[in-house]
C-alpha cells in the first residue's frame, strides 16, 4: 500500500500540495501575521518587505494574512458545494439509475434542463433571489453541481445493477435501499473520488469567479477570488498582489487535480 | 409436506426484443415453451442444451429474476438459491469475503454478532477454505476459490435447492473436478438438491441422477442419466451425444 502510494508520483505530489494548502488554511483560522481586516494607512500598496512578506493591498491590509484567511473561506465554500452536490447527486443518481423507467426519464430531462443553463448565470439568479453571502454562495453552487453528479452516479448504478452480485443480494432478500447504498455504493467510490476532486476544483474556480463579479463572498471577508478581482486594478502598480493570490488558487487546484488523477490511476 | 421441492408446470416465458430497427418498437419473443418438470428432495437434476436455448432463462424464472412468464412455479418451504456462472461478477468486489458471507445473516437479522461470525467460519470450512480468507477481497482469490465462496454464500440461506448455472464452465479442469466433488458432498451430507445447468454433457453425466435436454426453449427429453446416455430417443439428444463422443 505504502509502496504503491510512493510509486504513484501524481498522487504523492498532489497529496503533498493539498496537505500544505489545508494546513495553511487551518493555520489561517488561528494565526495570521496581522489581522486580515486591519487597515494600515501608512502601508497602502506597500511592496514586499520583511514586515509584510507579500506586501499590502490598497487599504494597507497585509496580503499574506488575507490569503491565509481567504484560503479557508474558499476551501469551505468549495467543500460545502461538493458536499451538497455529491450528497444529493448520489441519491438522485442511485434512484434513477437503479429503478430506471419513467421517474428516471423525468428527472434526467429536468437534469438536462438545468445543465443547459450557463452555470454562472443560474448562480446569479440564485444569488439575486437569496442574497449574497458565504452560505448562500455555497448553497447556490451546490445546487448547480447536483445535476452533473447525478448523471455520473446514475451511470455507475446503471452499470452495477445487473451484475450477478446485485442479483445474489436480491435473492438473499436484501431491500432495494440496502442494495443501492450498502452493496453498490462502495463500488462507485473510485469514480466518486475523482469526480469529487474535479468538482472541488470547479467549485474553487466558480467561487473565485462569483466573488470576482462581486456576488460571492462579501467584503470585508477575504476570499481568493475577491482578492484577485481587487488586485486587477493594481496589476501594473503592484503586480505582486495578483501574483500571490493567483498562485494560491493555482496551487490549490493543481494539488487537487493531481490528487484526482493519481486516484484514478490507482483505481 | 410433499417430497417435491420444486414443481414447474406449463411455464412459458417471454422477453422483449429491442434490437429491431428504429421506430419498430419491441417485439415480444417467446423463450420458454410449455416447460414442465419436478425436482425431488436431495435430487441432482441436470439441464443440458446449447447456448441460447433458454437454460439460464429457466433458472431466472424459477428465482423470480425474470418476471415476464406464465404457468406455475411451486417452491418447497424455502426459496432456491443460485450459484452463478461467472465467479468474478457474483461477488461484490468492494467488500471482503467475510462481509459478503455475513450479509445474508445480517439481512435475516436473527443472529447476534459473535454467532454470525461463528456461522461464517463454519461455512467457509465446509467449502474447504479457512478463516484466513475472510479478510481478503474477491479480487485476491482464484476462480475456484471464488466459486467456493459463492457456494458458501448460497448455503448461508440454508436452501433445499440450489440452482447452479454453469458453475464450473469458467474453471479449468482440475478445479472443475474439486468443485463438482464439493457439490456432491453437500448433496450427500446435507441433502441439498441441485438443478445443474450445463452445456457440457460429460460434467452432467458425472454428477446428475436425472437429465433434462432442452432445445429452443422446450424440454425435448428427460429421464435418468442411464436412459439418456445409453438409449437417447430424441434426435437432438443423439446429436448432442455424438458431438461429445467425437472429441
Amino acid at each position: 500500500m505504502k509502496k504503491r502510494f510512493m510509486k504513484n508520483r501524481r498522487l504523492f505530489i498532489g497529496a503533498v500540495i493539498t496537505g500544505i494548502m489545508v494546513l495553511l488554511a487551518v493555520a489561517g483560522v488561528f494565526f495570521t501575521p496581522y489581522d486580515p481586516n486591519a487597515m494600515d494607512t501608512s502601508a497602502k500598496l506597500a511592496g514586499i518587505s520583511l514586515k509584510h512578506l507579500m506586501g499590502c493591498d490598497n487599504f494597507g491590509r497585509d496580503i499574506l494574512s488575507r490569503i491565509l484567511s481567504g484560503l479557508g473561506t474558499t476551501m469551505l465554500v468549495a467543500l460545502g458545494t461538493v458536499f451538497i452536490g455529491v450528497f444529493f447527486g448520489t441519491i438522485i443518481g442511485a434512484f434513477t439509475g437503479y429503478y430506471g423507467g419513467i421517474p428516471d426519464e423525468v428527472l434526467m430531462r429536468f437534469n438536462d434542463a438545468v445543465l443547459a443553463f450557463p452555470s454562472l448565470l443560474l448562480a446569479l439568479v440564485f444569488i439575486s433571489v437569496m442574497g449574497a453571502g458565504k452560505l448562500n454562495v455555497t448553497i447556490a453552487l451546490g445546487i448547480l453541481f447536483i445535476p452533473s453528479y447525478a448523471r455520473i452516479m446514475r451511470g455507475e448504478f446503471l452499470r452495477c445493477k445487473n451484475l450477478d452480485y446485485v442479483r445474489s443480494a436480491r435473492l438473499m432478500g436484501a431491500s432495494d435501499i440496502r442494495i443501492m447504498f450498502v452493496h453498490i455504493l462502495p463500488n462507485t467510490v473510485q469514480v466518486m473520488l475523482s469526480t469529487i476532486a474535479i468538482g472541488f476544483n470547479n467549485a474553487v474556480l466558480a467561487e473565485a469567479g462569483m466573488s470576482y463579479l462581486g456576488i460571492g463572498v462579501q467584503p470585508p471577508d477575504s476570499s481568493l477570488g475577491r482578492m484577485l478581482s481587487e488586485a486587477q486594478s493594481y496589476l501594473f502598480i503592484r503586480p505582486g498582489y495578483a501574483v500571490c493570490t493567483g498562485t494560491a488558487i493555482v496551487l490549490l487546484i493543481l494539488g487537487f487535480a493531481m490528487l484526482s488523477e493519481g486516484l484514478e490511476k490507482n483505481a | 409436506m410433499s417430497s417435491k421441492i420444486l414443481t414447474v408446470s406449463h411455464l412459458n416465458s417471454y422477453y422483449n426484443d429491442k434490437t429491431g430497427k428504429f421506430g419498430e418498437g419491441s417485439r415480444r419473443r417467446q423463450v420458454l415453451k410449455d416447460v414442465s418438470f419436478e425436482i425431488g428432495r436431495g435430487e441432482i437434476v441436470g439441464l443440458v442444451g446449447e447456448s441460447g436455448c433458454g437454460k439460464s432463462t429457466l433458472a431466472k424464472c424459477i428465482l423470480g429474476i425474470v418476471k415476464d412468464h406464465d404457468g406455475e412455479i411451486v417452491h418447497g418451504s424455502k426459496r432456491a438459491q443460485m450459484i452463478f456462472q461467472d465467479p468474478y461478477g457474483s461477488l461484490n468486489p468492494a467488500r471482503t469475503v467475510g462481509w459478503i458471507l455475513e450479509e445474508p445473516l445480517r439481512i435475516k437479522g436473527e443472529l447476534k454478532d459473535p454467532e454470525r461470525n461463528k456461522k461464517v467460519s463454519e461455512m467457509i470450512q465446509l467449502v474447504g477454505l479457512d478463516d484466513g480468507y475472510l479478510e481478503r477481497k474477491p479480487g485476491e482469490l482464484s476462480g475456484g476459490q471464488r466459486q467456493r465462496i459463492c457456494i458458501a454464500l448460497a448455503l448461508m440461506m440454508e436452501p433445499e435447492l440450489i440452482i447452479a448455472d454453469e458453475p464450473v464452465s469458467a474453471l479449468d479442469v482440475t478445479v472443475q473436478d474439486q468443485i463438482l466433488k464439493l457439490l456432491l458432498k453437500l448433496n450427500r451430507e446435507m441433502g441439498i438438491a441441485f438443478l445443474f445447468i450445463s452445456h457440457d454433457l460429460k460434467v452432467v453425466y458425472s454428477i446428475c441422477s436425472r437429465v433434462m435436454v432442452m432445445k429452443a426453449g422446450e424440454i425435448v427429453e428427460q429421464g435418468s442419466d442411464e436412459e439418456i446416455y445409453k438409449s437417447p430417443k430424441h434426435p437432438y439428444t443423439k446429436q448432442l451425444l455424438a458431438a461429445v463422443l467425437n472429441d
